[in-house]
């Protein structure tokens, strides 16, 4: 019914290409403060979105009324006519009819509010048992969506998606002095990643009460041995957004700068992201064009090989399309984005790495990250000095710099120690906080700027 | 809608002691030029309605974009109040007009594609003609929305809104060197958008942007620009201020309320009042007429912002900051901080400087433990003083400190403010000493 309802509406069309989506979701969203469950809601949401290409321009409409369909469909129609360029014909890909399910082993809509909030609190408690804090936040929220896709080269896909995002904040007080620890995470739908989290959230209550007394940092540059959390932060920053087609391929200079075979950095750097790598929260089967979700090697061996492209993109580059254009929700279009992103493990021990540096600083956990393709930056949560191979002091406030051209080629260790990390929200443009996941080993990197007083 | 919105009151109000709807409708217009061409032009359609109730003495919060089923909304509200918060709520019954704040503009009501096509290819045009290796994006967008508050104690808020806005960023790539500048504004009035300014300002720090200087490192003097203020230090300071941080003692000016905790020029104030501007509006989110918030006077700690509940639990009142997304309770959000502007001219103070940085732009400054005071980002526009005079870009420097004690003692602040996308209202800040990171 609504495939039919979908096709009457692109019936006749002058357009390029065009496509619909239209979603249904249901979100729950709980948070304690202190003591008290500060705030529980539920949304529902149910809207759409139509996409038109005439002569490489785009039109856009999104709306709550999906019954005026066939209205939207005539106005982005139109106003891809008012945007017209050069005539584009998107990267080919396959027509598919699919229908994918969302589950989970403990599924969130199978968890009663009672026993979402009971766990919760239970969490809560024990940050306040842990350790004397000023106060706590406790955040969750959990998001199911349902999404039909279809497009006028008879492309209709059906595809549900479970989220679920979880942060515990301890926040200590000294007098002026305010510090914080945290954990995050999150999975696809499945409660049974909040089960178990007691030692990580009994440490961040502790970390926000040790970091009161850490000293900080003078600023300058070190050599820093970099966590698995905090890699997947540097790496999605560092490397990831430049890797997005869509900031390179309207620019004919940085085209020539990323060019595919350049070198980054040395032999034992292996670069990837994609949706296809499952179980993660930046998995899906289909991204917000219909294309089938894949696997991209961004660097191999030090070297340049791929990018994450939308069909737009693709086309326009000569390369081939990942499957990475993503829509935070239908109100939006889809560009091109990350999913799960990780640098491969390498040989070296974690102790390896530690004892080869006469002095740094060991970066723990992320409070986020920002780039602007050429500098970046990652915030760390937790940072200790090194001296002579061991750890030594702790640190606070401690946030880096750096340069894509030079910091990749600075990574002079990698571990074999991957770990993935779930707690991640990405944004770009005005759609976030998109799920994505990373994964790195631990990191030595040469000459890092970090602020400090 | 309305009427939606009143039959849903009535429902909720059989089995709640308090009920509130907040009802959104919006539409906006972005259309975007990317790397010097027109590249899309979207339309965005948004309504909703969140329902808000005390049942038992707690608040439950539902929220859906259909406009259908009320028992559904009214079912998910009570349920969810089960668990809630107490209610601290004072609830208001105040009847509220759009009044004099001049949110409305037919003209941007009006305005068609076409128009706004027309005003970006001319900003385009503007920058392009200073450089054929330049990539121009622009956004010129409108954002039409009606906001309707209601709640069973007789409170009543409902008004219209226009807003214009133009941005434009420029990006130069070179061999290993990325430039980026962006500048932008907004208004509720066509008349007012001044897209003239927005590229002048832009083409001026383009100008600067030629030459690569060595970054200066240690304890220096340091200008922020009005955009470097609010990318550096609005948010940080604003976090502070939040009558909730200061409710639960996680604010370190907690209990500082009457002291002087800044420099005597600093002042600061929340204003929600300022006609013309999309931050402004008779009420906030729960019906709470909007008000001019003075929260540092002249450096005394003045007064925090806050809204219903977390005014009732601290035992004060509302400063009409309640502000939310459809999802979401109202939570204390500033409306538009204007920091006074004080005796010095741009010119003297940059004079003033025989080594520093002026700073424009910082990045991922916002990310680390924002309830210290604490940042530290990384200079993405900056230029290196040098006698006076700048002397060049810099690169690949953070720029660091405490936003408390970088307050506390100003070597001047601008003798002009200039509002940032309507949102702030921010002159140039001198700090005599703050740290600069380099290589």
């Amino acid at each position: 019914m609504v495939h039919d309802r979908i096709e009457s509406a692109l019936r006749g069309q002058d357009a390029d290409y065009i496509e619909v989506r239209l979603e249904e979701s249901e979100s729950t969203q709980v948070r304690f403060r202190g003591h008290e469950l500060e705030e529980l809601g539920r949304a529902r949401a149910m809207g759409g979105s139509v996409r038109a290409l005439v002569k490489g321009g785009w039109g856009f409409a999104s709306f709550n009324d999906v019954a005026r369909l066939r209205e939207y469909v005539e106005q982005a129609v139109h106003q891809a006519r008012l945007a017209v360029r050069e005539p584009l014909t998107l990267a080919e890909v396959p027509v598919v009819r699919d229908t994918v399910r969302a589950g989970a082993a403990r599924d969130v809509r199978g968890v009663s509010l009672d026993d979402k909030v009971r766990l919760l609190a239970e969490y809560n408690e024990l940050l306040w048992a842990t350790a004397p804090l000023q106060t706590t936040t406790v955040r969750y929220s959990d998001l199911f969506r349902r999404t039909v896709f279809a497009n006028s080269e008879g492309s209709y896909v059906e595809q549900e998606s479970l989220d679920l995002a979880a942060t515990f904040v301890a926040v200590a007080r000294k007098g002026n002095e305010v510090e914080q620890g945290f954990v995050s995470t999150g999975s696809r739908g499945d409660l049974r990643v909040l089960e178990g989290l007691h030692g990580e959230v009994a440490a961040a209550a502790r970390r926000a009460v040790d970091l009161l007394s850490a000293r900080r940092i003078k600023g300058g540059a070190y050599t820093v041995l970099v966590d698995p959390k905090l890699a997947g932060v540097f790496v999605h920053e560092a490397f990831g957004h430049l890797s997005e087609a869509d900031h390179v391929y309207e620019n004919p200079r940085l085209r020539e700068i990323m060019v595919l075979g350049r070198r980054f950095g040395g032999p034992h750097l292996n670069i990837a992201d994609g949706a296809a790598v499952p179980g993660h929260r930046g998995s899906y089967a289909y991204d917000s064009e219909g294309v089938a979700a894949q696997k991209t090697y961004l660097i191999r061996e030090g070297v340049l090989v791929g990018r994450l492209h939308s069909r737009e993109t693709a086309a326009r580059m000569g390369e081939r399309p990942t499957g990475n254009a993503r829509a935070i929700n239908y109100r939006y279009p889809p560009i091109v984005r990350m999913t799960n992103t990780f640098i491969e493990p390498g040989q070296a021990t974690f102790d390896d790495l530690l004892s080869s540096v006469k002095e740094g600083v060991y970066v723990k956990s992320s409070f986020g990250g920002q780039t602007s393709m050429e500098m970046f930056t990652f915030s760390a949560g937790e940072a200790f000095m090194i001296r002579d191979g061991k750890l030594a002091e702790p640190l606070r406030g401690v946030n880096l710099t750096g340069n894509v051209f030079q910091t990749l080629a600075n990574i002079e260790g990698i571990a074999n120690d991957q770990a993935w990390s779930e707690g991640g929200g990405c944004g770009k443009g005005e759609q976030a906080p998109l799920p994505v996941s990373m994964a790195s080993p631990h990191l030595l990197i040469r000459d890092v700027i970090i602020g400090g007083e | 809608m309305q009427s939606f919105a009143e039959q849903v009151l009535a429902l909720a109000g059989r089995s709640a002691e308090w009920a509130e709807v907040f009802m959104i409708g919006q539409e906006e217009t972005p259309v975007a030029f990317e790397a010097n061409r027109l590249r899309a032009i979207e339309t965005r359609q948004t309504r909703g309605l969140a329902l808000r109730v005390v049942v038992g003495g707690r608040i439950g919060l539902a929220s859906s974009s259909q406009l259908g089923d009320p028992q559904a909304l009214v079912d998910d509200a009570v349920a969810t109040a089960h668990f809630g918060a107490e209610s601290a709520m004072a609830y208001p019954s105040e009847r509220l007009e759009e009044g004099a704040l001049d949110l409305w503009d037919e003209a941007v009501a009006a305005l068609s594609v076409d128009a706004m096509v027309q005003m970006g290819q001319e900003m385009v045009d503007r920058v392009r003609a200073h450089g054929d290796d330049l990539l121009v994006d622009v956004d010129v967008r409108k954002d039409v929305a009606t906001v309707t508050v209601m709640n069973t104690s007789g409170g009543l808020s409902s008004y219209r809104k226009t807003a214009i806005s133009a941005g434009v960023h420029v990006n130069r790539t070179r061999e290993d060197d990325i430039l980026d500048i962006y500048e932008s504004d907004a208004s509720c009035h066509l008349q007012t958008l001044d897209r003239q300014k927005v590229v002048a300002t832009l083409l001026g720090k383009l100008e600067l942007s030629g030459e690569i200087a060595p970054a200066p490192s240690g304890s220096l003097p340091v200008i922020f620009t009005p955009k470097g203020v609010a990318l550096t230090l609005l948010e940080p300071l604003a976090a502070a201020l939040s009558g909730k941080a200061v409710l639960e003692g996680s604010s370190p000016l907690a209990g500082r309320l009457g002291e002087e905790m800044f420099d005597p020029a600093f002042t600061l104030t929340d204003d929600g009042l300022v006609p013309g501007m999309p931050s402004s509006a008779p009420s906030d989110h729960e019906g709470v007429a909007t008000r001019r918030t003075s929260l540092v006077e002249r450096g005394r700690l003045n007064a925090f912002y806050y809204d219903l509940q977390t005014a009732g639990r601290a035992g004060t009142q509302s400063t009409g900051n309640g502000l939310r997304s459809l999802s979401s309770l109202p939570a204390p959000s500033p409306r538009a901080l204007r920091i006074a502007a004080g005796q010095a001219a741009y010119e003297e103070m940059l004079a003033d400087i025989d080594e520093g940085l002026l700073v424009d732009q910082t990045m991922g400054a916002w990310a680390g433990n924002l309830l210290s005071g604490d940042f530290s980002g990384n200079v993405h526009l900056g230029f290196r003083v040098e006698k006076g005079r700048l002397v060049g870009r810099v690169k690949n420097a953070m720029v660091a400190g405490n936003v408390f004690r970088a307050l506390q003692r100003l070597a001047g602040i601008g003798n002009r403010a200039y509002w940032l996308d309507g949102r702030a209202e921010v002159p140039h800040l001198y700090i005599p000493g703050l740290s600069v990171a380099a290589r």
